[in-house]
């Protein structure tokens, strides 16, 4: 009954990797992966390449790994993902390519992204240079944010032969890659700054520090710099707080405030200056990927870390795998409730935070059941830190500085979903900016139609 | 990378920088700020625009050596290179976007405590270009602290020195020279502007609220990426919240939550704080090498 099961990837056992930042993942090694490779059937309608966002001819490159034909794998890939080594490692897979996997239905799902790390990995360890291009064209193209929206549209555009200037407001590119996703899930010099280079190595140039609305607004890029088109990749990066009483309490910080100390700036690493409190005992609110990574952060940092979460683990929005991570590492969740109000000390410091009970009523809009509170079932929970992680919205420094650019009424920019086109001539958008924080590889495709567009437009 | 041009001790402790930045430069106006990053392990410093040249490419930064990353940007020399140099952040002062002709008719007053004498400067001569003189408080230590004075000379209506030990000009607060040429010598003003320690602009704003003076200050929380993406710089302003970064740093004085704040921007810094940061960095072997603090 061997094929029904995948093979099992190694791990970092939890009560070793619960203090260290290294990758929890191991990933396969070759002989591994061309065994899982073998279970695929290479179906003739392979229903996991409709779920794929950027469209990756899965049964080709997983024939590729079955006959060790790694390089080739890798070529497979290239034509439709510029990051297959981060988005083998973050995409939920099991709702996307892995959830109609033909096998899953009576046993477990072709391991497809761990089959994509593989080649990912292989293809980087062994130099194997993938940037084919098509000559110069000399026209310019701008993209605003080097996350993975960005990255992919840039990274196409160069391929068609445009000469393309990615604008980064932080000083390091990789958007919520790298000052998001922690170290442990997604390696920073290795992985990401890796398919970085290899955008880079299409042609494509990366100016950091230049805040599109600040720096430079996205007029005088058109008018005074000379880009022919735009693309706006700029995400979804402002934290949500609740609002409740307390919240400014010193100790309450958003998971955004807390990852990036962490990640961009590198607090938990020797030598660094930024400095960053992780407390005795934290409340991480929220039940997302962001919450995920904020908790087993602060566990890492030596902390004791409460999940609250205002419905149940059935209704946990971050991926079943980080979920499970979680708890093997020993994070504590406190399902069903919600926080009232944050509890300060006589100097203003955490004490705790007061919640209350709640239970699960009729299905609401979105079919989930709807969370309702339990009157009189207030408790408090101590804690010294606590880390908000309710969700984040588009930034509104490019639609208030650039006239005639629409958003909606949540802040994201309006946008065609298959072109990307904006309310301005020209002007392209798409992944967080266009749909509220969403995944990596929604952003990623987004790019790549927007590229796309891009070419139509300018060939007109 | 962005060069240092010139270097200059201007007081004990207190330095400014000419930076090469020509893109932050052609878009600075007075009232925003940049953010610094010396090299690959450090802290992202907010420090605000103290002057521009839009010819030739270059920021004015000064600061004050007040701990670890000061401390090591001393000595940094004419010639050495910021890894990071972003800006220009947050909303120019609203000063720069009001009508000319209605702030000619205004008597503005600005007051400097300490360093914050140095992104006073502009402003003032700002206004000084376009036909308007202010007037000016700078407040500091003792004599050897006071900056700009030949500078800020040029440009007010008059300017007003208080030393803490009296060692020059008049011997006391701002807040005292402020109320004393108000009451004792019937200077009227129509709008105040605050910049310094936000203890000082916590008792001009408590002054001008009696006064009924309408009073800007400018904040300086404890900033990370100084676009809206963190929070770790919020504020209340008439009970609501605001990111300094974005929404500010200016703010109408009467209206901001100095207590919150002040204690908000000690949250790397009590004693919790420190013992925890402490306690990490000696699990990871890390002890600033210059040591922390006084
Ligand atoms: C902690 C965390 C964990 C996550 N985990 C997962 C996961 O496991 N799997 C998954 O699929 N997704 C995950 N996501 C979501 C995923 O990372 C995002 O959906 C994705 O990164 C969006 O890509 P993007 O290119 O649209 O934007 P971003 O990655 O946000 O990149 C936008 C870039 O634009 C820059 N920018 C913004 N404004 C400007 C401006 N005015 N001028 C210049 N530059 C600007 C920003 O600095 C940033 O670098 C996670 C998100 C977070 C925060
Ligand atoms: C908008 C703005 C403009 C500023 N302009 C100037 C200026 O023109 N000249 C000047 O000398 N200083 C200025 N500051 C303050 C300056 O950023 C801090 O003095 C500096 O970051 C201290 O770093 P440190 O490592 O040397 O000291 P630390 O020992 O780390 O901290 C000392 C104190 O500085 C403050 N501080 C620490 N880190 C930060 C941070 N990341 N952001 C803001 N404050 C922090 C805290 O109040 C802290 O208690 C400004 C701050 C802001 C937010
Ligand atoms: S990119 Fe994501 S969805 Fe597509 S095949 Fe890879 S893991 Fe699956
Ligand atoms: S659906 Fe499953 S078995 Fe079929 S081709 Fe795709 S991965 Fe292979
Ligand atoms: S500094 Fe991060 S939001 Fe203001
Ligand atoms: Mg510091």
């Amino acid at each position: 009954m061997e094929t029904k099961k995948r093979v099992p990837v190694k791990e970092q056992a939890p009560e070793i990797r619960r203090s260290n930042f290294d990758e929890v993942c191991l990933g396969y090694s070759e002989s591994e992966a061309v065994a899982e490779a073998e279970r695929c059937l290479h179906c003739k309608k392979p229903m996991c390449v409709t779920q794929c966002p950027v469209s990756i001819n899965i049964p080709e490159f997983i024939e590729h790994v079955k006959n060790s034909e790694f390089e080739e794998a890798a070529r497979v890939i290239a034509e439709s993902s510029s990051l297959p080594a981060v988005c083998g490692r973050v995409c939920p897979q099991e709702s996307q390519c892995e959830e109609l996997c033909v096998l899953g239905k009576k046993g477990d799902a072709v391991a497809i992204g761990k089959l994509e790390r593989f080649v990912a990995d292989w293809s980087r360890e062994n130099n194997i240079d993938l940037s084919q291009t098509l000559p110069k064209n000399g026209r310019k193209v701008a993209v605003i944010g080097a996350g993975p929206s960005g990255l992919s549209c840039a990274g196409d555009l160069a391929k068609l032969g445009y000469d393309v200037t990615i604008f980064e407001a932080l000083h390091k590119a990789g958007g919520v890659l790298v000052y998001g996703i922690p170290e442990f899930r997604l390696p920073k010099d290795t992985v990401v700054q890796h398919e970085v280079d290899n955008v880079k190595a299409l042609g494509v140039k990366i100016e950091t520090n230049v805040i599109i609305g600040r720096t430079v607004t996205l007029d005088e890029l058109m008018h005074q710099e000379g880009f022919e088109a735009v693309f706006i990749g700029s995400g979804a990066g402002l934290p949500m707080f609740m609002n409740i009483p307390g919240e400014n309490s010193n100790g309450v910080f958003s998971a955004n405030e807390f990852l990036t100390r962490n990640n961009l700036m590198k607090a938990f690493k020797e030598g660094y200056d930024t400095p960053i409190r992780a407390g005795k005992k934290v409340a991480v609110v929220g039940g997302g990927n962001v919450a995920m990574d904020a908790a087993r952060t602060a566990l890492r940092l030596g902390a004791e870390v409460h999940i609250v979460y205002r419905r149940s683990q059935a209704e946990l929005p971050a991926r079943a795998e980080e979920v499970h991570h979680a708890i093997e590492e020993g994070i504590i969740f406190d399902l069903l409730c919600n926080p009232v109000e944050i509890l300060a000390d006589e100097k203003g410091w955490v004490k705790g935070i007061k919640c209350i009970r709640m239970e699960l009523g009729e299905p609401d809009a979105s079919g989930r059941r709807r969370p309702v509170e339990i009157p009189g079932s207030e408790f408090v929970i101590d804690v010294d830190t606590v880390i908000m992680s309710l969700g984040t919205s588009p930034n509104p420094l490019i639609s208030s500085t650039t006239p005639g650019l629409e958003s909606n009424r949540k802040g994201c920019l309006i946008a065609e979903e298959e072109t990307g086109e904006t309310t301005l001539d020209g002007v392209f958008a798409g992944g967080d900016a266009v749909t509220g924080a969403a995944t990596v590889i929604l952003a990623m495709g987004a790019g790549k139609k927007a590229a796309r567009a891009i070419d139509d437009y300018l060939k007109k | 990378m962005y060069k240092i041009i010139a270097k200059r001790l201007l007081a004990p402790n207190i330095y400014l920088m000419d930076v090469a930045a020509p893109r932050v430069a052609k878009a600075a106006n007075p009232g925003q700020f940049v953010i610094v990053k010396m090299d690959e392990k450090g802290e992202r410093i907010p420090l605000t625009i103290c002057d521009y040249d839009k010819t030739a490419g270059t920021v004015t930064i000064v600061f004050q050596t007040v701990g670890c990353s000061t401390k090591k940007m001393a000595l940094m020399e004419a010639g050495d290179n910021f890894s990071d140099f972003v800006g220009p952040l947050g909303q120019p002062s609203e000063l720069v976007e009001e009508d000319l002709e209605a702030l000619k008719k205004k008597n503005i007053m600005f007051v400097a405590g300490g360093v914050g004498a140095a992104p006073v400067y502009p402003q003032v001569k700002w206004l000084h270009e376009h036909g308007i003189d202010a007037d000016a408080i700078v407040g500091c230590k003792s004599k050897d602290y006071l900056l700009l004075e030949k500078e800020m000379k040029l440009v007010t209506g008059n300017l007003y020195v208080a030393t803490d030990d009296g060692s020059y000009g008049y011997k006391g607060f701002v807040t005292d020279l402020l109320k004393d040429l108000i009451e004792k010598e019937g200077k009227k003003y129509d709008l105040v502007v605050a910049i310094g320690p936000m203890i000082m602009m916590k008792f001009i704003a408590q002054l001008t609220k009696n006064y009924g003076i309408k009073t800007i200050v400018s904040m300086n929380p404890v900033m990370v990426d100084g676009t809206g993406m963190c929070g770790g710089c919020r504020l209340t302003v008439g009970g609501v919240t605001k990111f300094a970064c974005v929404d500010g740093p200016e703010f109408d004085g009467h209206l901001v939550d100095f207590d919150e704040a002040m204690r908000r921007s000690t949250q790397y810094q009590t004693e919790e704080g420190r013992v925890e940061i402490e306690r990490q960095k000696k699990a990871e072997g890390h002890v600033c090498n210059l040591g922390l603090g006084e």
